[in-house]
């Protein structure tokens, strides 16, 4: 395949076991790709099963049936069937997740919380925190912030900086889960750009917009999650 | 990086295969086997009395397993069975391949003696033997572990209990371990020297590509450690899996119990 990400027939469901047991049918049959330079936006109701598809690509959620081939440094593999070390370096070199919330780490600097994938990936921690300020200019998060922890961030600031450290990244595979939920208009058209530019990098991306301006301005294809439906 | 080296590497360095351990009739232990890998964090979690405890003292050559056995890859690339070792390899790994971080920072440090000696000692049971590159090396320590160089002639007996675990874990990196066992690490501690001391942990291992072992009833620290999971029930492995896989995607029913009893903040 020359497909970045390619899922066949992926399915989940989670057994609550504290509930008796109950069943709770999640997806079935999910199947599409995404190609290099290509996003794809997962569309559907709430519930749909939107994010627990990115969760599945992402190796968060276990996928029970089917295939999630991802193209890692020149080989496919099955992220279905991984083991957790090779989900740990695709995450590193080949999978970035942007997620609506941040993860906050106690008392790390905005500067180094957005440089880290790069440091982690080899690069000088000075290009890296050049990069990051680069980024956050962007963003029109203030300078006197960057060294001071997030946590103590607007909501709006800390999905900035989370944006930030997603897209700092030189990832072939980007995940984009309502990258642009809490954002003013000119963060939000910030967003957009960034996106075109992974686009004419090569970054395969899938992403989940609730917003149809912005899910006009990015799709280059949509994928209706509700043809996936496991409910019974 | 060393930490993106490390994780490439596919020699494992520590191998457990069916480790069990009864005390008396008592099955204390059974079955676990894994392979545990270079600049890898594993965290192996559940209740008092699940067995995470015994584990450790078997992984860690402190306890005899009544069946199976730990292997681990000495500093030649051999991987060798811990139960054959001869006593001067035993004291090799204790003193300088492996560190232990204790819950109880008395049983990990000479309480009586300095700061500086704590961290120095380690570093003359290797041979080293300048008195001015030891206190040197024990400062840079305590500096790195966010404690005042000022206080490196106080005893830790004079010291708060998160100072003591900081200290205790400059006394065991000192000498460059390529394997860390932590035993509930942040015990003990208040809410807010935890953060600060699960943060130091975070860096120093991803800094000095260390492979680790934690065990912990705490998920929250599993969480913020470690890339992989055990959890245990009964003396079994019940799950395993990366962190966040098992922690956001638990199966079985007591991971899916430990999971949702955690309070939200």
């Amino acid at each position: 395949m020359t497909a970045m990400i390619e899922l066949a027939n992926a399915e989940k469901t989670f057994t609550m076991h504290l509930q008796g047991g109950v069943e709770l049918p999640v997806v079935r049959g999910v199947s599409f790709h995404a190609d290099p330079g290509e996003c794809v936006v997962l569309s559907g109701p709430s519930g749909a099963g939107k994010s627990s598809i990115l969760k599945m690509i992402f190796g968060n959620y276990r996928c029970d049936s089917g295939r999630i081939g991802i193209r890692h440094r020149g080989t496919v593999i099955d992220l279905a069937t991984a083991e957790p070390r090779q989900v740990l370096s695709i995450r590193r070199s080949t999978i970035g997740y942007v997620s609506q919330f941040l993860r906050a780490v106690p008392r790390v600097a905005t500067i180094d919380v957005v440089a880290e994938p790069l440091i982690v990936n080899g690069v000088a921690r000075e290009e890296a925190r050049e990069r990051a300020g680069r980024l956050l200019r962007r963003l029109n998060i203030p300078e006197r912030l960057w060294t001071l922890p997030p946590s103590t961030f607007s909501g709006g600031e800390q999905q900035r900086v989370n944006i930030a450290r997603g897209f700092i990244s030189d990832l072939p595979i980007l995940l984009l889960d309502e990258p642009t939920a809490s954002l003013d208009a000119a963060n939000r058209a910030v967003v957009v750009e960034l996106i075109a530019e992974k686009k004419t990098r090569g970054v395969a991306m899938v992403a989940i917009v609730h917003d149809d301006e912005i899910r006009h301005l990015i799709a280059d294809r949509i994928v209706d999650v509700t043809s996936f439906a496991a409910a019974a | 990086m060393s930490e993106l080296s490390s994780l490439d590497n596919d020699q494992p360095l520590l191998v457990a295969e069916g480790l069990a351990k009864n005390y008396g009739r008592l099955p204390a232990c059974r079955d676990v086997s894994f392979a545990l890998y270079p600049g890898e964090v594993l965290a192996i979690v559940g209740e008092s009395g699940s067995g995470k405890s015994t584990l450790l003292q078997l992984l860690s050559a402190q306890l005899a397993p009544s069946a199976g056995r730990v292997s681990y890859r000495m500093r030649d690339g051999v991987l060798r069975d811990l139960a054959e070792l001869g006593e001067a390899e035993r004291r090799f790994l204790f003193r300088t391949d492996w560190g232990f971080v204790h819950q109880d920072p008395a049983q990990g440090l000479r309480m009586g003696v300095s700061a500086g000696a704590n961290v120095g000692e380690r570093l003359m049971a290797v041979g080293w033997n300048h008195y001015g590159r030891i206190r040197d090396t024990a400062s840079t320590w305590l500096d790195r572990v966010e404690i005042d160089v000022g206080r490196i002639d106080d005893a830790p007996k004079t010291y708060s209990g998160g100072m003591r675990q900081r200290l205790q874990i400059a006394r065991n990196l000192v000498t460059e371990p390529r394997l860390v066992f932590m035993d509930e690490p942040t015990g003990g501690l208040d809410v807010s020297v935890q953060a600060r001391l699960l943060d130091l942990m975070r860096n120093l291992v991803s800094e000095l590509g260390l492979a680790a072992i934690v065990v912990t009833h705490d998920l929250a620290v599993a969480r913020l450690l470690s890339h992989r999971v055990m959890v245990m029930k009964g003396g079994r492995v019940i799950e395993t899996g990366l962190t966040d896989q098992v922690l956001d995607d638990p199966r079985e029913p007591y991971t899916q119990l430990l999971v949702s009893s955690i309070l939200p903040p």
